[in-house]
C-alpha cells in the first residue's frame, strides 16, 4: 500500500468525521463529548471540553444561538437536544476562575481595533498564541454590544470575569480611543497587522472598501480587506439577527490569518471546513426509541442537574460503526476500516509484518464483501486485506500456517485424486460442461452423479464434465501464481472440449469464472434447471416438507435472480421459506471465504455459531461450505442438491451432521471413480502401501482430530512409518504407541494402538515448530 | 515446565529403554528454541506431550506468526 493509496482507503470511512453538531458549530465545539460527560456525571469535564473550543465560555455558553441544535440527528427521532441549555447549566455552574498560560511572547505586535465578541474573540486567539496585543476601544470597558444583552441573559458580573483574562495576560488596553481614519493609519504604521472589528467600527469612515451593508469588505475565507496586512470580521447579521457564534467565528478567522500571514504561510489554504459545512457521518437510527426533550419543570431557571443529565442521556452519541456492528471479524479487532487501513499500511510498510496481530488480521477477512454493501462510501476490507496479502508474500513474511492448509486441499482437488475432464459417454462433442466444484463433490458425492445425470437426461449436444477446484482458495491467500495456474488448466480443458457452456452447482465457481473467465459464460445448476424443468421424481414425491431459512452464501449478494431462482425452486418443492435478516445483498460469510478458518479457526467458529442463532428453523444452503460449516456448528442445516437430488430416500438431509476434511477428500475421490466407471474406464493411479492401513477411531477423535486440521492420511502416514521403522514410544500404563512424523511445515503424533488387522486411533495432535535434534 | 511425569510414563518402543529428559532443539520461522523434554538418546526419538504442542508451542508459533 502506498502513501496516496492509504490516504484513498482512509478517506473513504467516514468514522472520524465530525457528527452533525460539531460540524454545523461554526466554532466546532465537541458537542458529542460535551453530552457524552455530562452522561456520564463528569460536568468539570463537559466544561473542560467547551472552554478548549469556545473563548469565553461563561458568555458564549450562555447566549450561543446553537446552531448545532437544528442539525442534532436525535431531531429525527423525538427531538434534539437542548445543547443551548445544557451549556448554559454546564457554564453557570461549572465555570471557575481560569487558568490561562502565556505562550512565550513573539515579537510581532497585533492591533486590533473595536472590542466587541469578534474583537475580543481575535485579540483573545492572538493573545494565547503569545502575540503582543494592543487593543484600541473607544468606551471604558471591553464586550461592546455585549452590554446590551438582559442581565438575566448575560449578568454582567459575568462579563467582567471572561474578559479579565485581557489582565491576565497582560494584553495592552487603549481605553477611551477615539476610533478614527486617524488612528487607522498610526496603527497600520506601527503594527505588524491589524484586526478590525466591524461591529465597533460601525458609520466610521476609513479608507477601505465597504460591502453591499456598508460594512468593511473582507474575503469570507480569511477576513482579509483590500489592503495587505488589514483584516476584519463581525457586525454581520446572519438571519436578521445578532449571532454570538458567528461573530465569535468572524473574530477567530482574521486572527488565524494574521498568525498565517507572521508565519508566512498561504492564508487560505484548507481552511474549507472553518464555520460550519455538512457532515459526511452516517448515523442509523434504526431502533432508537423516539424520546421527547425534557422540559425543565422551572422554565424560567432552566435545567436542574437531574434534568440536565436526563436530558443529554438522549444524545445517541453519533458515529457510524454500520460495518462493525455486523461484521464479527471487525467487531473482534475493536476498530474501524480507517484504523484498519493505517495498521496495515504500518504493518506492511514501517514494521514489516511485526505490527502485533496483523498478520493474522489482515488474513482473517472472509472477503464476503458484505462491509462494501452497508457502507455508504462502499468500502471494501476484502479487496484492502487481499492486496495486504499479496503484499505480504512479496515483502516474505505471510506465515506458511496461514493458507497451507487451504492450498493443500486445492493441490489434491488438482491433483490425480480428483482432477478430471470428460465428453459425455459415448460422444465425442460437448455443448455443455459440468463444473460440480470440489467442496460439493466433497460433501455431496451422489448428489453431485445424479445432478450430472440430470443434466446429461435434460440437455443436448453433450454435457461433458470436469472435476477441479476453481482456485479461489489461491485468489483468497493472494497466491497470484496458484490462482493464475489453477484458471489455465480449467481453460486449457475447455478449450480442448469444444468451448462448452460451463454449469456450476458451487456459487464461488460461479463468481471466480464470472470475474476471472466469462469466456466459460457460466450458468449456475439451478437456472438450468428453471429452464429445464425441476426433476419429475422430485416433484411427485411431494412436499419435502417444513420451513427453511435460507443462507445465501455471501458470493450471491450481487445475484438477485439467481437468490430468487432458489427460492422458486424451494417453492416447486413446497418448502416454505422464511428469511435471514443478513440475506438477498447482505449476507454474511460462514467463516470458509477468505480463508478466515485458516488464519483465525477461532474466530470463524464464532461466526458461524453467531449466525446459527438467527433462526429456529433448519437452513437450507446452496453452498457447500455453508453447509458444511453450519453442520459442524451442530445447526440443522441441509443443501439444496441434497432435496433435488437426494442420495438417500425420504431421508432428513438436515440431520446429516458434519464432515470431516478426510472425509471430503475420500468423496471427491468417490465422485470421480463413479464418473471413470460410468464412462467405462479404470480410475488411473496406484494405492500407496500407507494408504491400505486399516483405522479405526470414536466420534470424538475423528472430530477432535479434524479440528486440528489433521487429515486421516496423515495419520496413516505417521503410523505406517513408525511401524516400518519400530521408531515409537510405549505407554508404560496402556500399552499404546506414540509416534510422531514431520514430511514437511507440520509434525504430526498419533497414539495408538493395534486393533485386530488394523489399529485404533485414540489421539492425533500437531505442531509447525520443527525438531531439528538432540543434545548427544 | 517439567516433562518428568511424561518421561516415566513411556518408554522408547524401539529400544525398550527409558526416556530421558533432554535439551531438544526446535526451529520455526528463522528462530531457535531448545526444551528439556523426554527423549531416548539412544534411537534419538523425541517426546513433545499434547499439552506442550496444544499449549506454550502454539502460542509461540503464533506470536512468531504476528509478532
Amino acid at each position: 500500500m502506498e502513501k496516496n493509496e492509504l490516504i484513498a482507503w482512509e478517506s473513504r470511512c467516514i468514522q472520524e468525521e465530525s457528527p452533525e453538531c460539531n460540524s454545523a458549530c461554526p466554532l466546532h465545539v465537541d458537542a458529542r463529548l460535551f453530552l457524552k460527560e455530562i452522561q456520564k456525571g463528569e460536568w468539570d469535564a463537559a466544561y473542560k471540553v467547551l472552554n478548549k473550543t469556545m473563548p469565553f465560555p461563561g458568555i458564549l455558553g450562555r447566549i450561543c444561538d446553537h446552531p448545532c441544535e437544528d442539525k442534532c440527528k436525535r431531531g429525527e427521532v423525538g427531538g434534539p437536544i437542548a445543547i443551548g441549555a445544557l451549556e448554559k447549566i454546564c457554564v453557570e455552574r461549572y465555570s471557575g476562575k481560569k487558568r490561562v498560560q502565556p505562550l512565550p511572547r513573539k515579537s510581532q505586535r497585533i492591533a486590533v481595533i473595536g472590542a466587541g465578541l469578534a474583537g475580543v474573540t481575535a485579540a483573545l486567539d492572538l493573545l494565547k498564541k503569545g502575540f503582543t496585543i494592543s487593543v484600541f476601544v473607544s468606551e471604558d470597558r471591553l464586550g461592546g454590544s455585549l452590554w446590551d444583552l438582559p442581565e438575566e441573559l448575560l449578568p454582567r458580573e459575568v462579563i467582567t470575569e471572561e474578559l479579565s483574562v485581557f489582565e491576565t495576560l497582560k494584553a495592552d488596553i487603549h481605553f477611551g480611543t477615539r476610533l478614527d481614519k486617524a488612528l487607522f493609519e498610526q496603527v497600520r504604521e506601527e503594527f505588524d497587522a491589524v484586526i478590525l472589528d466591524r461591529d465597533a467600527l460601525k458609520g466610521i469612515e476609513l479608507p477601505l472598501t465597504l460591502d453591499d451593508d456598508g460594512l468593511i469588505a473582507i474575503d469570507p475565507a480569511t477576513g482579509a480587506t483590500d489592503r495587505e496586512g488589514i483584516f476584519a470580521g463581525g457586525g454581520t447579521r446572519f438571519r436578521g439577527a445578532f449571532s454570538p457564534v458567528m461573530e465569535t467565528l468572524e473574530g477567530r478567522k482574521p486572527a488565524l490569518s494574521v498568525e498565517r500571514l507572521m508565519q508566512k504561510v498561504g492564508l487560505g489554504f484548507g481552511r474549507e471546513n472553518e464555520g460550519a459545512y455538512p457532515s459526511r457521518l452516517f448515523t442509523s437510527l434504526e431502533g432508537i426509541d423516539p424520546l421527547p426533550r425534557i422540559v425543565p419543570s422551572d422554565s424560567g431557571k432552566g435545567y436542574t442537574e437531574e434534568e440536565a443529565l436526563r436530558e443529554a442521556q438522549r444524545c445517541i452519541q453519533c458515529e457510524c460503526m454500520e460495518c462493525v456492528k455486523k461484521c464479527l471479524f471487525m467487531e473482534r479487532y475493536k476498530a474501524y476500516p480507517k484504523k484498519y487501513a493505517r495498521e496495515i499500511f504500518n504493518n506492511e510498510r514501517i514494521l514489516l509484518g511485526a505490527a502485533h496481530q496483523y498478520n493474522v488480521f489482515t488474513n482473517s477477512c472472509s472477503a464476503c464483501g458484505l462491509c462494501e454493501t452497508i457502507c455508504p462510501n462502499d468500502f471494501n476490507m476484502a479487496e484492502m486485506c487481499l492486496e495486504a496479502r499479496r503484499t505480504m508474500l512479496k515483502q516474505n513474511f505471510m506465515p506458511p500456517s496461514f493458507h497451507e492448509f487451504a492450498l493443500d486441499d486445492m493441490a489434491f482437488s488438482n491433483g490425480e485424486p480428483f482432477s478430471l475432464c470428460r465428453h459425455e459417454a459415448g460422444t465425442t462433442e460437448s455443448a455443455w460442461l459440468y463444473f460440480p466444484s470440489c467442496q460439493l463433490s466433497g460433501s455431496a458425492p451422489g448428489e453431485v452423479t445424479a445432478s450430472y445425470n440430470y443434466l446429461r437426461d435434460k440437455l443436448s449436444g453433450g454435457v461433458g464434465i470436469m472435476l477441479h477446484c476453481c482456485g479461489a482458495p489461491a485468489f483468497w491467500a493472494g497466491r497470484d501464481d496458484l490462482f493464475k495456474e489453477a484458471l489455465a488448466e480449467i481453460r486449457a480443458s475447455w478449450e480442448k472440449m469444444g468451448k462448452p457452456r460451463v454449469i456450476t452447482a458451487c456459487p464461488t465457481c460461479q463468481n471466480i469464472f464470472q470475474e476471472h473467465l466469462p469466456e466459460v459464460e457460466p450458468v449456475s445448476l439451478w437456472n438450468v434447471m428453471l429452464e429445464s424443468g425441476i426433476p419429475a421424481s422430485v416433484c411427485s414425491r411431494g412436499t419435502t416438507g417444513g420451513t427453511v431459512s435460507i443462507v445465501d452464501p455471501c458470493v450471491t449478494r450481487h445475484d438477485q435472480v439467481g437468490q430468487k431462482n432458489i427460492r422458486r425452486i424451494l417453492k416447486s418443492l413446497g418448502m416454505e421459506v422464511e428469511e435471514l435478516p443478513l440475506s438477498g445483498e447482505t449476507p454474511e460469510c460462514c467463516g470458509y471465504g477468505g480463508l478466515m478458518y485458516n488464519a483465525d479457526p477461532t474466530l470463524a467458529r464464532d461466526v458461524v455459531e453467531r449466525r446459527t442463532t438467527a433462526s429456529d428453523n433448519d437452513y437450507l444452503a446452496y453452498c457447500a461450505m455453508c453447509r458444511d460449516n453450519f453442520a459442524f456448528a451442530g445447526k440443522r442445516v441441509s443443501h439444496l442438491i441434497e432435496h433435488v437430488f437426494p442420495a438417500v430416500e425420504d431421508g432428513d438431509p438436515a440431520s446429516r451432521g458434519w464432515i470431516s476434511w478426510s472425509e471430503r477428500r475420500a468423496n471427491r475421490v468417490r465422485v470421480k471413480e463413479m464418473i471413470l466407471r460410468a464412462l467405462g474406464e479404470k480410475t488411473e493411479g496406484h494405492t500407496e502401501e500407507y494408504e491400505k492401513l486399516k483405522l479405526t477411531m470414536s466420534p470424538d477423535v475423528r472430530k477432535r482430530i479434524d479440528s486440528r486440521r489433521i487429515l486421516e492420511e496423515d495419520i496413516r502416514k505417521v503410523i505406517f512409518q513408525a511401524e516400518s521403522t519400530g521408531k515409537r514410544m510405549r505407554s508404560r500404563e496402556s500399552g499404546a504407541y506414540l509416534a510422531y512424523l514431520q514430511p514437511e511445515n507440520v509434525t504430526f503424533w498419533v497414539e495408538y494402538s493395534p486393533d485386530g488387522d488394523g489399529f485404533s486411533v485414540l489421539n492425533a495432535y500437531c505442531h509447525r515448530m520443527k525438531i531439528v535434534g538432540i543434545q548427544q | 515446565m517439567n516433562f518428568s511425569q511424561e518421561a516415566a510414563a513411556w518408554s522408547c518402543a524401539s529400544c525398550g529403554g527409558n526416556l530421558e529428559l533432554t535439551k531438544v532443539f526446535f526451529s520455526y520461522m528463522k528462530r531457535n528454541f531448545e526444551v528439556d523434554l523426554p527423549a531416548c538418546a539412544a534411537c534419538g526419538v523425541v517426546l513433545v506431550p499434547e499439552s506442550l504442542a496444544l499449549g506454550r508451542m502454539a502460542e509461540v508459533e503464533r506470536i512468531l506468526e504476528d509478532k
